[in-house]
């Protein structure tokens, strides 16, 4: 049985214009699938359909069972269960998912405390090793620290700290390293990447990149102008597009790639 | 041949901070006609305080800028004239470096009539000959930013730094706010502009791929100094410092097919 069912998804704004069109995908247990597209062709807004977290103004219609509950329409109270134990999200500014005005550890604790009923002493250590384990160092610093006191990558592995609080079966990342340094990104992207596998979690990882969509999962379904184009292997749509668009995107993915390599061949010692 | 630009040990410190703490230091690098080059560093690798140095924003703490050889004289009207004409940039964010109440072609013509290139129909001309040359069509001068896609945007603020047919083209992380169809687009046109204009471009970026894909010369930063620099392909295929290799590593690659 599928952990999520999108059949005919459209999102629709309030002046009619439709966002995305028609969306269907399933993710089963434990499967990764990467949802590749450009700015605004509605991969984002997928994503947010998909946990009911649509921005005011924006409707969606058709269906989407998640764990066997319909989120489409559906009232808050049905949602909230599903949040954070089956579905959890990663945003791409983990400045906009962390408050400000709390320490990081009260934050990590909230979603802690509700899921495994901890409280005093037992719920410090749980924080604090929910800390160690997105490979943060001084859990008890950070646990102590505001989020505009640590650097990027480490908000990033709050929020992921965050996210995987709750052991959900279904983690949502939207773009989760593209406002990352190169090498903090490789670094959360291995994180990511070893906390998935290790839970047995289903992932749904968003981007416009191929490269790094690549390095996380091996099968995604490209969108554009908030329609899905085709769902294939990175290999095959990579090497045999069949829909035009994936084939421009790719190329193009390609010849930044080949410019790159060709240059490290050319100086490579012999 | 003499560099267009160089930088010959500059250190820059920020007012306020502690004494010995630069934001760059001890820097020297070159560029030399027909010799694009990238700058390449993360957050805090001071970056950005090196392109302000090199448009001449602010003055080196110590050390020199030379253009054309001569130090860089932010008090030398006729020298900064020149400067001005010669050394023009593109920011990251197309959408920001654009005014959006001005038409196109008015935006375009800005470094035109502030640096007195050329004035009525030559201007005009100069305008056109510049969108033509970025692939817009002539018809874009008389429309406005936000009907155009990011992209597009991109392209005109190119159009507009190369309007005064300037040496060197500064660009700071130029695509990394497009999207990859656009980027290949961006980069190709800037690897054209080259020969086709005699541009030379000073690209500033954190993506190696990128640089790897335009630049001749690499320059490598970190922590306010130069780790490592050469040709591209050197200092891409045989990296010598840890660093620089870190960086390589961390790119995301395409899988093989």
């Amino acid at each position: 049985m599928n952990l999520l069912e999108v059949a005919s998804l459209s999102v629709t704004s309030s002046d009619g214009v439709a966002r995305v069109r028609d969306v269907s995908f399933t993710v089963a247990p434990g499967e990764r699938l990467g949802l590749i597209g450009e700015s605004g062709s509605g991969k984002s807004l997928t994503a947010f359909a998909v946990i009911g977290l649509l921005p005011a103004g924006l409707k969606a219609t058709g269906s989407v069972m998640l764990d066997d509950t319909q989120v489409v329409g559906a009232p808050e109270k049905n949602l909230v269960p599903l949040r954070g134990r089956v579905c959890s999200f990663i945003f791409q500014e983990p400045l906009t998912a962390l408050d400000p005005l709390m320490k990081l550890g009260h934050q990590l604790a909230e979603p802690i405390a509700r899921h495994q009923g901890l409280r005093g002493s037992a719920l410090k250590r749980a924080v604090l090793d929910a800390l160690d384990e997105v490979h943060l160092p001084e859990p008890e610093r950070i646990a102590d620290s505001r989020s505009y006191e640590i650097s990027g990558g480490q908000r990033q592995r709050v929020a992921i700290a965050m996210a995987l609080a709750c052991r959900p079966r279904l983690l949502i990342a939207d773009e989760p390293t593209t406002a990352l340094d190169v090498t903090v990104q490789s670094g959360v992207l291995a994180l990511l990447d070893h906390l998935v596998a290790d839970r047995d979690m289903a992932m749904i990882f968003v981007s416009h990149d191929l490269a790094v969509v690549s390095r996380m999962t091996d099968h995604a379904l490209v969108m554009r102008s908030g329609e899905a184009v085709e769902r294939g292997s990175i290999g095959e749509l990579l090497a045999s597009p069949r829909h035009p668009y994936t084939a421009e995107f790719a190329a193009s993915a390609r010849r930044i790639e080949t410019a790159f390599a060709s240059a490290i061949a050319r100086g490579r010692p012999e | 041949m003499t560099p267009i630009l160089a930088l010959d040990n500059v250190s820059y410190a920020y007012r306020g901070t502690h004494a010995g703490q630069h934001a760059v230091q001890d820097v020297s690098f070159t560029i030399e006609p027909g010799q694009n080059t990238g700058l390449v560093g993360e957050s805090g690798s001071g970056k950005s305080t090196l392109v302000k140095l090199l448009l001449g924003l602010m003055r080196p703490t110590s050390g020199q800028v030379l253009f054309d050889g001569v130090p860089l004289n932010l008090g030398d009207q006729s020298q900064v004239r020149s400067f001005r004409r010669s050394v023009q940039t593109v920011f990251q964010d197309p959408y920001s470096s654009l005014d959006p109440r001005q038409r196109v072609g008015r935006i375009v013509g800005e470094p035109v009539r502030s640096l007195r290139v050329a004035r009525g129909r030559a201007a005009d001309e100069l305008v056109a000959k510049a969108l033509e040359s970025v692939g817009l069509a002539a018809d874009a001068a008389s429309r406005y930013p936000h009907e155009f896609s990011g992209g597009q945007r991109q392209r005109i603020a190119i159009a507009r730094a190369i309007v005064s047919r300037p040496r060197v083209l500064l660009a700071d992380e130029p695509v990394s706010a497009l999207d990859v169809i656009t980027r290949s687009q961006v980069i190709a046109l800037l690897a054209e502009l080259g020969p086709s204009r005699d541009l030379t471009v000073l690209m500033v970026s954190h993506d190696l791929s990128v640089v790897g894909a335009l630049c001749q010369r690499t320059v490598v930063l970190q922590g306010g100094r130069i780790v490592e620099q050469g040709t591209t392909s050197s200092v891409l295929g045989a990296p010598s410092e840890t660093y620089t290799r870190q960086l390589l590593a961390a790119v995301p690659r395409l899988p093989q097919i």
